[in-house]
């Protein structure tokens, strides 16, 4: 029976061999243990050994050429066998499929966009069981002063916090105690002193004065209306009132701009904040770059902050730094109020309900409208009535009038 | 080196025996050289070509129901002496979970617990000391076994080698020391790193008798093992080296160039399996026909044990935690 | 009963000896001489030189033997007379004992006890005071154990010869003679198991042999400082009881490993990630390492000391992890 002779690994490292020198010939006869060839392999020359007695019927794989392991290089059999079938079959070379899953592209966006989010803010030091009785008490660790080393918060910091215990001693009031009605002493929350402290220096610091005007928001809501009948996600006002804003900054950029002292500094961009309630106190998670960002782009980033800010998760840089900020106090019924100016921003406006109302027309006729009080608060060190009337007036004219904005 | 033993005395079917076993340790190991070129075996793998006649030789002196036999890394040959079936062998090279070892040991780790086989063990010299604790519980339990311990020339100068003969002797361990010298540790003539080149004496310093005999013969290789088995169960342990020579590298990865072709040559003119049949069919106790089925059996019976690993299944995944403590 | 150490390791020896014909006591003066410390003192008289072997300076090979003889179904007992030694017999340990199980694909197993003291005592210089623990902990295929204490000796030493796997049985020279309860009847302690020697929550001391009397003075110095610490004293070292550490870890946020180890790569370091890594949300404060200092031991007494851990070290540790 005639079989094919085949490349074997002559080291355990060779992949391939290349015949260098046949020393049989096609009819010689040979015994198991003759020498064949010699092969080139990776490491040396070596010496191919026949595993089979009889006669050399047809060499397959001629000299100066290569093969892989498991490749026929000869046949040898029975004097004059017929070799038709065993030369049909011919061997396909596996193919070397180095199919390499590209996760690369997949994994590089995702370390990019970690590297993104990383902060620029100094690391804070902080032992694991702090960060997480932090986090469990909704606790920024930002304020803390940590009595470890190298400043590192540990878990006494945070014990005097949650019990309260600071200079002054406060009584704590064990709540299952009270039932009677009278006087009690609250202790503080961290989150309720930062609001306290920077809302009063905002006061004190910025002399505030107030313009006040009505807006017909009939073409907003129209359009508001027949957008979210077909949209996947509803867009909410307040992206429509932060988009509006962010236009109006850009033909009044002393609005958007900073009490410095010795100057007044412009900024570069509209961040606008939006003032949002949370369970213990507000924060105004801000969107960023609102000129140059479309309403439905507005309104989806505003979507993840909010939800952000309602579970306390945050970053300092997505609340703190705002340079014009909005207060929606809409739908808690307020018709009309006056916001405090939320720093380093130098106005607020204040956003009321919209009510339908008769409203006198060009025309003398009553028409109802459906209108909102808008109360712009300004610092006067930066901006005078003329320049804040100016905007607010602007403001007023894009959000009756859409198509102006693009004027 | 003795004469040439009257074949005579020996029952025909004994002899056959003999000569099959060593013509499927050579066709298997042949096989297996294959097998390993085509990269279904992997790792070190150490033929036994050419020594055929020391394990069929030795261990046919044995019983295994109450006998052990341990031995170094060159173990194909002892575990089909054994009776450990080629097929199982052939798994464990392929590392399938049908081997011997369930694939977890591989060519220098081949056992078998029920047939007495304990290895099959990768150190060098490293077995000599486990293999006379097997002797010692033979004695501490008062039973009527004995030991085979099998070592290469390699391992003679071992410290293990010297503290295990030391205590065999003083506590009168049933055991036999078989060192398979074929003349070269891997690529070293033994020549170059021994004191002294019979290695008879090497048991002197216990006082145990040693004797230097010829492996190439399987009737010498038989009829010395016996004495040695038969003075061991009486509690007196023995050492033999038996001469023996092989014809392919220390391993698969090994050229032997440290052999002249005339020295390869000369041994392979003594090849045990040609000299027992030479020996047979002169005194016509057996034809050549009957020869070349005995081969023809023994090559289909290497083709067979491939076929069947080739289809064996690897092991789970789980098999990796298994059998680490029981 | 009231026992030293040694005492309660002889009686584990002798009962184990008495109820299974298989086991045996192999080693150097282990028979005429009634052991190097004593340990074996009266079992040549009661058992026989059968199963009470005095074997030759060969521990590489009488290890080997053990382990052959474990193989086919006797129980050995192989005494180091000291874990120094162990290193002439490391092959056979690591390349045998641990693997034959494995390498047979569970055809045999090896049911053995290596045993005898580990660690420095005294005045001994650098190759008599090696603790040895971390090399043979990294071995898997081995069990091992460190009782510190006459109670915990006997109960872990005859569980040991009743494991039918090999188990590296560390003692201490300077152990032999500690005192203990110990009841009267038969009991045995499992292996994977610690024992919380003392209550507290304010920091856990984790510690295994000899060092534990020095983990209980450090304790009381610290509970005078107001500082209320948890010992756990591991016991079994592989397996590891990583339950009870993390479930200490956890109630006191602070953790302080001492040991006789060598601090590079010892079993100290490893179970100081496992706490990281099981526990880092409850860690106030880093895992501090109290181990023998990475250097030989030296003769001069002084220096010797020095080189181990102390109450000193001890209660320096905790005060870091405490922030004092």
């Amino acid at each position: 029976m005639a079989e094919k002779l085949l490349m074997t690994a002559l080291s355990p490292t060779m992949e391939n061999g290349l015949i260098v020198k046949w020393n049989k010939k096609e009819g010689d006869l040979i015994q198991s243990g003759d020498i064949l060839c010699e092969v080139e392999t990776d490491k040396a020359t070596m010496d191919y050994e026949s595993s089979v007695d009889g006669e050399l019927l047809k060499i397959l794989l001629p000299e100066g050429r290569k093969a892989f392991i498991g490749d026929p290089i000869a046949i040898v059999g029975d004097k004059s066998e017929d070799l038709s079938q065993l030369l049909v079959d011919s061997k396909s070379k596996p193919d070397k499929e180095t199919s390499i899953i590209s996760d690369f592209t997949h994994a590089e966006k995702e370390i990019k966009q970690l590297q993104r989010q990383k902060h620029a803010i100094d690391k804070i030091k902080v032992s694991p069981l702090a960060r997480r009785i932090a986090a469990e008490n909704m606790i920024t660790l930002h304020d803390i002063i940590g009595t470890g080393p190298e400043g590192r918060i540990v878990k006494r910091d945070l014990e005097n916090i949650i019990k309260g215990k600071k200079n002054k001693s406060i009584n704590i009031v064990n709540p299952l105690a009270i039932e009677t009605i009278g006087d009690k002493s609250i202790p503080i929350t961290e989150k309720r002193r930062i609001i306290a402290k920077r809302l009063s220096e905002s006061m004190y610091s910025a002399p505030h004065y107030y313009l006040k005007l009505s807006v017909n928001m009939d073409k907003i809501l129209s359009e508001r209306s027949e957008f979210n009948q077909v949209a996947k996600e509803k867009i909410s006002m307040n992206a429509y009132l932060i988009k509006f804003v962010a236009e109006a900054l850009k033909r009044h950029p002393m609005i958007n701009a900073n009490w410095q002292g010795d100057t007044i500094s412009k900024f570069a961009k509209a961040d606008i904040g939006l003032a949002v309630a949370q369970q213990d106190g507000l924060i105004t998670p801000i969107v960023k770059d609102c000129g140059n960002k479309g309403i439905l782009a507005v309104d989806y980033e505003l979507r993840i902050l909010i939800d952000k800010a309602k579970k306390g998760k945050l970053m300092p840089e997505e609340f703190i730094g705002a340079t014009f900020t909005i207060s929606n106090l809409g739908s808690y019924g307020i018709e009309e109020f006056t916001a405090i100016i939320n720093p380093p921003g130098s106005a607020i406006l204040a956003v009321g309900k919209i009510i339908k109302e008769p409203t006198v027309s060009m025309n003398n006729e009553i028409e109802i409208h459906s209108n909102v009080r808008l109360t712009l608060s300004c610092d006067h060190r930066v901006i005078d009535g003329v320049v804040g009337a100016s905007f607010l007036n602007d403001l007023k004219i894009m959000m009756e009038n859409p198509i102006k904005t693009l004027y | 080196m003795n004469q040439p033993r009257d074949i005579s005395k020996y029952e025909m079917k004994f002899l056959i025996n003999l000569l099959k076993e060593m013509l499927l340790i050579r066709r298997f190991e042949e096989k297996t050289g294959q097998m390993y070129g085509l990269k279904k075996i992997g790792g070190f793998c150490h033929l036994y070509i050419g020594q055929e006649a020391v394990s069929v030789g030795s261990i046919a002196t044995l019983d295994l129901k109450k006998d052990y036999v341990l031995t170094s890394y060159r173990d194909h040959g002892h575990a089909i002496s054994c009776g450990i079936e080629p097929k199982v062998i052939m798994a464990e090279l392929f590392g399938k979970s049908t081997g011997c070892s369930r694939g977890k040991g591989g060519s220098m780790h081949l056992f078998d617990a029920e047939k007495h086989m304990l290895g099959g063990n990768g150190i060098v010299g490293g077995h000599i000391p486990v293999a006379t604790g097997v002797a010692f519980k033979i004695s501490y339990k008062k039973e009527d076994g004995v030991v085979l311990c099998s070592f290469g020339d390699g391992s003679i100068h071992m410290g293990s080698f010297h503290e295990s003969l030391n205590m065999a002797k003083i506590w009168n361990l049933p055991i036999v020391y078989i060192c398979e010298n074929n003349q070269y540790g891997m690529g070293t003539d033994f020549k170059r790193v021994s004191s002294v080149e019979n290695f008879a004496v090497m048991g002197a310093s216990y006082n145990i008798p040693g004797k230097q005999i010829n492996g190439m013969d399987v009737l010498e290789v038989y009829e010395e093992t016996l004495k040695a088995v038969s003075e061991a169960r009486k509690g007196n342990p023995s050492f033999i080296e038996i001469k023996t020579y092989r014809y392919r590298g220390h391993s698969m990865s090994d050229p032997a160039k440290y052999r002249t072709k005339d020295e390869l040559e000369e041994y392979k003119a003594q090849d045990p399996i040609l000299i027992l049949k030479n020996k047979m069919l002169e005194h016509n106790f057996i034809a050549l026909d009957e020869y070349e089925q005995i081969d023809k059996e023994c090559k289909t019976l290497s083709e067979e044990a491939v076929q069947f690993a080739e289809e064996s299944q690897e092991p789970s995944i789980t098999a990796l935690y298994e059998d680490i403590l029981i | 009963m009231l026992i030293t150490y040694r005492e309660a390791l002889r009686q584990a020896i002798d009962e184990e000896m008495a109820r299974d014909e298989n086991v045996f006591l192999i080693g150097e003066e282990v028979g005429q001489y009634n052991g190097a410390y004593k340990v074996s003192l009266g079992l040549l008289d009661k058992y026989g030189p059968r199963r009470v072997v005095d074997a030759p300076i060969t521990e590489e090979g009488f290890t080997g033997i053990g382990i052959g003889a474990a193989m086919v179904g006797l129980r050995p007992i192989v005494e180091w007379m000291t874990f120094n030694f162990s290193l002439m017999a490391i092959d056979q340990i690591i390349n045998n004992a641990a693997k034959m199980r494995y390498m047979s694909g569970g055809q045999l197993n090896v049911p053995i006890v290596f045993r005898g003291p580990n660690g420095p005592a005294e005045y001994l210089s650098s190759q008599h005071s090696q603790a040895l623990e971390s090399l043979y902990v990294h071995i898997p295929g081995l069990k091992v154990v460190a009782p510190a204490s006459p109670y915990d000796a006997k109960g872990l030493l005859k569980t040991a010869i009743r494991d039918d796997n090999p188990v590296i049985f560390l003692e201490g020279e300077l152990m032999y003679a500690w005192k203990g309860e110990v009841p009267d009847g038969e009991y045995l302690i499992p292996f994977g198991k610690g024992d919380i020697k003392r209550s507290g929550d304010d920091v856990t001391l984790l510690t295994y042999s000899k060092p534990i009397k020095l983990v209980q003075e450090a304790a009381e110095a610290l509970e005078n400082e107001g500082i209320q610490s948890e010992i756990v004293d591991l016991r079994s070292l592989r397996p590891l009881d990583e339950d009870l550490i993390y479930q200490s870890v956890k109630k006191t946020n602070r953790c302080v490993i001492i040991e006789e180890s060598w601090p590079v790569a010892s079993l100290g370091t490893h179970i100081a990630w496992l706490i990281s890594k099981n526990c880092f949300d409850y860690l106030d404060a880093p895992v501090e390492l109290v181990a023998s200092e990475d250097t030989p031991m030296p003769y001069n007494h002084s220096l010797e000391l020095a080189a181990q851990p102390s109450v000193e070290k001890i209660v320096q540790a905790v005060k870091k992890v405490m922030y004092r």
